[in-house]
């Protein structure tokens, strides 16, 4: 414990890279999956089929190749994160930090669709045609009838995905993000005796964002509860 | 286009038809024009050459690829499964104790070990048993086991749980004791339900074996590794190697389906999320 106290910014600055990696990557993949779900769900059947393979594909593939394609193949088809250069304080922002936002996007877009697309098979097919009954157009239906009660039911299971990401960020640290996991590395490799003060040390850090993050996920899943 | 209703849509009419066919044939062709930029543009930085593939044609290297990496890889994975199930099992009936004094310990546990990533384990294992490769494949095993130890031991608990209360009662009108009615009643069935959601907990300690790769852990990630430093073919490891992954996992995905299909019926996989929830429910 005694390495990491001693050296409380650098950890500090460790987690900092790991919250503006689950930030990020939570929005971005937040945006696409919502993209996908609207894909497998729509009346398009190659979208559809799309959707579906990209899901398949990237739900089966482990986060590491994936981090590795954005390291080495995407560079051949032109996609490099060389023009990422941004400095906030102590925090750079460069190539890695690139590559891992977009991995993990990629990589977590596949489980917020199927978080999304589980919200919406979760609301019964009488209460829209109830809605259409009731001469609602299709707009109406969406917005009074199936969107509130797909986005509620959707909160729990999409809740679940963002805590993943929290922990995935951890991934960066193979590919050269200073985040974390990385630092505890090399907390270890400094102070091989205290690597259970440092373990601990960074276990508590994961755990509090953990539970902030699921704390408001509860209180969000009660607010807005669906009465069945 | 099936022409039913779904929540979103009602069953279309003949000219939203001919409207959707229009949309489908403009996203193939969309798709169609990205997947040929992507091949051209690896094509262009020579990815497809033959003599970049042609390792994955050699008996002796597929027999590596196979051998020194697909099998250690499944092999670290099931060592984890078989771990964390005992894990699973223990802390999971921990955290239905009636005590508190057992109770608590394993909900801090079982909490502790969600909340962490997989890859922090993994390091510090592996620097706990002594950072050398010979140890890569234990601590790789250890990680694996406490983490999907932990989400079993929920899976455990909301299996045990999604057996109808009536059967614990009549148990216990039977006079039947708590252990007694864990084991025989409860757990039988528990386990029936659980099956598809231990194998799709399979694929995930599959997947995360990868992360080896950063403890120095043997398995495809190790394999892919030597074979495109002498090659030089990154892509074509890359691709081969997720494949790979994905056959296997698609067979799993099978398995856990059908395995639904004859144990569990209509009703859903267990779904746990990744952070507990506060509820205590004991038995």
């Amino acid at each position: 414990m005694r390495a990491v106290l001693d050296n409380f910014d650098a950890y500090l600055q460790a987690f900092g890279y790991t919250l503006f990696l689950f930030l990020v990557a939570g929005v971005l993949s937040m945006l696409l999956g919502t993209v996908l779900a609207a894909m497998r769900v729509g009346p398009v059947a190659v979208l559809r089929v799309v959707g579906t393979t990209y899901v398949t594909l990237v739900r089966n593939t482990p986060l590491v190749i994936v981090f590795a394609f954005f390291s080495f193949a995407a560079p051949d088809l032109g996609i490099r994160f060389g023009w990422l250069d941004v400095h906030i304080g102590p925090f750079d922002f460069t190539t890695f930090f690139g590559a891992a936002v977009v991995s993990l996007s990629l990589y977590t877009s596949a489980f917020v669709c199927e978080a999304l697309r589980a919200g919406v098979n979760a609301v019964s097919l009488g209460q829209a045609e109830a809605a259409r009954a009731l001469g609602l157009p299709f707009a109406g239906v969406m917005r009074e009838v199936v969107l509130p009660q797909a986005f509620r039911a959707s909160i729990p299971p999409m809740a679940s995905v963002q805590i993943a990401l929290i922990k995935n960020t951890s991934v960066a640290a193979v590919f050269g993000v200073a985040e974390a996991v990385s630092q505890m590395r090399s907390f270890n490799n400094e102070f091989g005796t205290q690597r259970y003060g440092i373990a601990l040390a960074f276990a508590i850090g994961y755990v509090l964002v953990v539970e902030v993050v699921s704390y408001f996920a509860n209180r969000a899943e009660r607010r807005y509860r669906v009465a069945t | 286009m099936s022409k039913t209703a779904s929540i979103l849509f009602d069953a279309p009419g003949p000219r939203t038809v001919v409207r959707h066919r229009l949309y489908s044939v403009a996203a193939a062709l969309v798709v169609l024009v990205l997947v040929a930029w992507v091949l051209y543009r690896f094509g262009k930085a020579g990815q497809f050459e033959g003599e970049k593939w042609e390792v994955f044609t050699t008996p002796e290297y597929l027999s590596t690829l196979l051998v020194d990496g697909l099998l250690k890889t499944i092999q670290m994975a099931a060592f984890a499964v078989a771990g964390a199930v005992v894990f699973g099992f223990v802390f999971g009936i921990g955290k239905m104790s009636d005590h508190g004094f057992v109770r608590w310990p394993c909900w801090a546990v079982v909490e502790l070990f969600r909340a962490v990533p997989v890859l922090l384990m993994m390091v510090f294992s592996w620097y706990a048993i002594g950072p050398s490769t010979d140890n890569s494949f234990l601590a790789v095993v250890v990680a694996l086991t406490v983490y999907n130890g932990a989400v079993l031991a929920e899976v455990l608990r909301a299996g045990v749980l999604a057996v109808p209360r009536g059967q614990a009662e009549a148990a216990y009108a039977l006079g039947m004791r708590k252990s007694q009615v864990m084991l025989l009643i409860l757990m039988p069935q528990a386990v029936k339900i659980m099956l598809p959601a231990i194998i799709s907990q399979c694929i995930v300690a599959l997947k995360d074996t990868a992360l080896g790769q950063y403890v120095l852990a043997p398995g495809l990630t190790a394999v892919s590794k030597q074979i495109y430093l002498e090659f030089n073919n990154r892509v074509p490891t890359m691709l081969v190697v997720a494949l790979m992954y994905i056959g296997v996992n698609l067979l799993l995905t099978a398995l856990a389906t059908w395995l639904q299909r004859r144990y569990v019926g209509e009703k859903r996989v267990l779904q746990v999320s990744a952070a507990g929830t506060a509820d205590q429910t004991t038995i």
